[in-house]
């Protein structure tokens, strides 16, 4: 038998705000352990939350940008459990009430996926737990009470592609927004999966397992993955799938169950009698509404019309908010954009990939590629030499400038100078003109190069190859 | 007549005349600590040498006359729930042995930021659960009028210290009746704000939709100073109401009652209450009349449904808010460290007593999943209701007179052994709880030697309402001049 996957996520993403969301604590990610925390976030007795409005807001400005309806009245609620890492057992979330609901966002091929809600709640401590065999625990509460969004889909996703195109987009969304960071590999971007399957072509939704502990996009679709095969198999046997939680095992690529549902707590949610509730303007709403930043969409076919470039460069530079950022710099000191789109499509993400280096990390001053290509375009320096300068560049931030002088790189031009140069090639190799002028034009690349090799490569070859011919020609005729 | 056993107006007046300092008040303070406290019992800590230190202090500035503020150099105990940097605060609960907050909780700062000594922690129900502080871990305290009886509670260890010239002011806190009934157990006077008016930072939470610190003291007026020097708008409370400017809750006292209306529910005089203590309401009713005060009645049906909708709420709250306590970041562990489940297991047991336990389990099945709907919500709805009711009934009347308790102080370990007995001392306080408004409690006549307490329930706010009839009420009376230790007996003059 044919099985459809139906697959839904709950991704959450940690909010960059300064301060975490019920107390001034910095939100700094790698601090050393208990050095960002108070009394709020600690949980100690008799001390109270205060909401940290840049939360609403930017969780709003993610229910904006992902059309979702704005809950005008919602609350904060508590949901109860006892665990190390949760200062006062219990976390201040949104159950009934969340900010944002009812929202969508389409995948490439213009299927639309349902954005069932957006709330707001805080990060609870991490723990960190002995290797040796001693069986105890540290507690860093760094984390806790750092913002976060959870945003939930419909089960709207049919495959684990289409999951991972889905987060992959929501990811660069959030980026844009300059709401979260979204880093997976620190935590700031996390994302659990529901999935269950059903025979081909019928509607009945079958019984889903959600996976927990998917670290990476390529985890996800590995893990829905192997969750399709595994539940298949159970399937075609006629077995039933339990309900239950699997956490992905990333150094074995499977699924394992974690809880089963009737192990499943009870969070006795309830409204937080220590926070007011969140009473939302219609025209605060509109101000955010009108203030969120081009989103990846808009932006890439603002670059495709404004700066003419094909549609797969735009799409490519787009994808990072922080790449097309600095391409827009670039091109603030460099008015080819077709040019510097090659150029940041070939070297700068071919460095970047040598490196494993992202986006936001990059050193290279935009203004220094600018000026780099500039020179290229003016024959100052050789394409060659104008790599070659790139790489170093990208790899100290200094500027090309300081790079020409440093290195001598500077491409000579001056035909006086070039002159004597040619005059002394024509002499050491009278075999090579003799050979040119006897009809041989290849040995004029012959010599060509030895001219580059007496300028250490500073010669401009355009310039050069003038000369030379001009020089020989006169020999001929004389 | 001592120096303790004045009201803080009295020792004020003398300061400023420079015939007392600080330093004579709190001698005589600590003296009346000295000859009483053992038997007392109202204090879980002392911190004399600090407040002596402080008095000093306090008297070169009041010799100079630039007083620090208006409380300077007078004498206050915290309930051992108001949190004060580097002091130990247990809540009379053995989970919190040890804890030493590193901050101070908005209202105390105020009183020291104007001079105020703070000289103890006094005793209490365990987590202010309790209704005559037999439920602190610790002790119990006795009611300075009689030591068979409770002294009420929660914040029985701030009513029997102001009572018997152990402190000249206190503080306590009220989630369903901790201030009044105590004062009105212990004969002293004592004022539960409008929710929202005092802020709640640093009060560690019974149940916070509720809890709200008040001042417990010898008559309305320092009621009125205290509340002055507490209230206003705190961000560090979300709860905390933004006020428009301070309000000097004394301007208002010498108002004559002439057209004031006051109410009398008639659901608060039913066969719950004592007769000898209805007599003596009705007494100090008439005294209101003849103040110039139009006596009503009406009726406060829902008032009935108070208690359980209370109880469901406020444990439903500190099912969640006590989930904190589990022995790893401060308080008091379980030495048996087992896996994760049994430490908490152990360390909640032993830590907590058997009302607050009882409470906790109440309150997460309230909250419990099939069971939130029926309990916790009903409660809500009947919380909304008791909130109008009450309104509508202050479009008629500018304050509501009731009894404050049904019945005079009962006697230690009468109540003990059943909990309902005890949540009914709470009966005609609670409704004032649910609905968030303000009310005070003060004394109005005596069953057997031990205080009956009479209750005034104002409007949202309307503290110099309740805080004026009170006044002019105990202009004519005496029976908060009267002292447990050898002091005058009251009566109406």
């Amino acid at each position: 038998m044919n099985f459809e996957a139906v697959i839904g996520l709950e991704v959450h993403a940690e909010l960059s705000t300064k301060t975490k969301i019920f107390c001034a604590c910095s939100t700094k990610f790698g601090a050393e352990a208990n050095t960002q925390t108070c009394p709020v976030c600690l949980g100690l007795p008799g001390t109270l939350p205060v909401l940290n409005e840049k939360v609403v807001e930017y969780c709003l400005r993610a229910g904006l940008a992902l059309n979702c309806q704005i809950t005008d009245w919602s609350k904060l609620d508590r949901k109860n459990y006892f665990y190390p890492d949760l200062p006062k057992a219990y976390q201040i979330s949104q159950s009934d009430l969340p900010l944002c609901r009812d929202g969508s966002l389409s995948l490439a091929s213009g299927k639309p996926i349902r954005i069932t809600r957006i709330h707001i709640e805080e990060d609870a401590g991490k723990l960190i737990h002995s290797t040796e065999g001693e069986g105890y625990s540290l507690v860093d509460y760094n984390r806790a009470g750092v913002p976060l969004i959870e945003i939930v889909t419909a089960p709207d996703l049919a495959t684990p592609e289409e999951a991972v195109e889905f987060l992959e987009k929501l990811r660069r969304i959030l980026i844009y927004l300059g709401i979260s960071d979204c880093k997976m590999e620190e935590g700031s971007l996390r994302c659990d999966a529901n999935i269950s399957l059903k025979p081909a072509g019928t509607k009945q939704l079958g019984t889903k397992t959600e996976l927990k502990n998917i670290n990476s996009f390529k985890a996800l679709g590995r893990a829905l993955a192997y969750e399709i095969e595994r539940q298949s198999e159970l399937l075609a046997e006629e077995k039933t799938v339990k309900q239950e939680t699997r956490k992905w095992e990333e150094a074995k690529q499977r699924t394992l169950s974690m809880r089963s549902k009737e192990e499943a707590q009870d969070y006795r949610y309830f409204p937080d009698p220590d926070l007011v509730p969140i009473e939302l303007d219609p025209d605060y709403v509109a101000e955010i509404a009108a203030a969120l930043p081009e989103l990846p969409e808009e932006k890439k076919h603002r670059f495709i019309e404004d700066y003419h470039l094909p549609e797969y460069d735009a799409e490519l530079i787009t994808g990072s908010k922080y790449l097309a950022d600095f391409f827009e710099a670039v091109l603030k000191h460099y008015c080819n954009p077709k040019a510097a789109s090659n150029f940041i499509m070939g070297e700068l993400l071919r460095l970047m990939g040598e490196e494993g280096l992202d986006p936001e990390d990059l050193k290279v001053n935009p203004a220094h590629l600018g000026d780099l290509l500039q020179r290229i375009d003016e024959g100052e320096i050789s394409i060659t030499q104008g790599k070659k300068i790139f790489e170093r560049v990208f790899r100290t931030g200094a500027s090309p400038e300081e790079i020409i002088q440093a290195e001598g790189l500077r491409q000579i031009s001056d035909q006086t100078q070039l002159l004597i140069v040619v005059n002394k090639v024509i002499q050491d190799y009278p075999q090579s003109v003799r050979d040119y002028l006897g009809g041989k034009e290849k040995a004029a690349g012959f010599l060509i190069g030895q001219i580059m090799r007496e300028t250490k490569g500073q010669a401009n070859p355009q310039v050069i190859k003038g000369l030379l011919i001009e020089e020989l020609e006169k020999m001929r005729q004389e | 007549m001592e120096l303790c056993d004045l009201t803080l107006h009295e020792i004020k007046e003398l300061f400023a005349e420079k015939e007392v300092l600080p330093s004579m008040v709190l001698a005589s303070v600590a003296k009346r600590i000295q000859a009483q406290e053992e038997s007392l019992g109202a204090y879980l800590a002392l911190d004399l040498e600090a407040a002596f230190a402080a008095a000093r202090a306090a008297d070169h500035r009041i010799q100079a006359g630039k007083p620090l503020g208006e409380m300077d150099g007078i004498p206050f105990a915290l309930k051992d729930n108001l949190c004060q940097t580097g002091k130990e605060t247990t809540c009379a609960s053995r989970i919190l042995q040890g804890f030493v907050p590193p901050y101070t909780a908005t209202a105390v700062q105020k009183l020291l930021d104007q001079g105020a000594l703070i000289i103890g922690r006094t005793n209490m129900d365990e987590f202010a659960m309790g209704a005559s502080t037999e439920h602190s871990a610790e002790k119990k305290t006795k009611n300075p009028w009689d030591p068979q009886r409770v002294p009420g509670g929660s914040s029985g260890g701030s009513a029997a210290a102001v009572a018997a010239g152990e402190t000249i002011v206190a503080l306590g806190s009220d989630t369903d009746g901790s201030i009044r009934q105590p004062a009105a157990f212990c004969g002293v006077t004592g004022l539960k704000p409008t929710y929202g008016l005092v802020s709640r930072y640093g009060l560690v939470s019974f149940a916070s939709s509720f809890d709200q610190i008040g001042p417990i003291a010898k008559d309305a007026e320092d009621c009125a100073l205290v509340l002055k020097a507490i209230a206003g708008f705190d961000p560090l409370d979300s709860t905390s109401l933004r006020g428009e400017q301070q309000v000097d809750y004394t301007k208002g006292l010498e108002q004559s009652l002439h057209g004031r209306t006051i109410g009398l529910p008639r659901e608060y005089f039913g066969e719950d209450l004592d007769a000898e203590v209805r007599r003596i309401i009705m007494g100090a009713v008439e005294q209101l009349a003849e103040l110039g005060a139009r006596i009503v009645e009406l009726s406060l049906k829902l008032s009935e449904y108070a208690l359980p909708a209370s109880y469901l709420i406020s444990s439903a709250e500190a099912s969640s808010s006590l989930a904190r306590y589990d022995g790893i970041r401060y308080g008091r562990a379980a030495a048996d460290r087992g896996d994760l489940a049994t430490f908490y297991t152990q360390t909640r047991t032993e830590g907590f007593g058997p009302e607050v336990k009882r409470r906790i389990i109440l309150g997460a099945y309230a909250l419990s999943a099939g069971h939130y709907e029926k309990y916790y919500q009903k409660a809500q709805q009947i919380r909304t209701l008791i909130g109008q009711e009450f309104e509508e009934a202050f479009r008629c009347v500018d304050a509501i007179v009731t009894p404050t308790a049904p019945t005079p102080p009962f006697k230690l370990g009468d109540r003990l052994a059943d909990p309902l007995a005890l949540y009914l001392s709470n009966l005609y306080t609670v409704p004032v709880n649910l609905a968030g408004l303000p009310a005070l409690s003060v004394p109005c006549g005596f069953v057997q030697g031990a205080p009956v307490g009479m209750q005034i329930i104002g409007g949202p706010f309307a503290e110099a309402t309740i805080l004026n009839i009170a006044h002019q009420y105990q202009k004519v009376t005496t029976y908060h001049q009267a002292r447990p230790c050898g002091g005058r007996k009251g009566g109406s003059r």
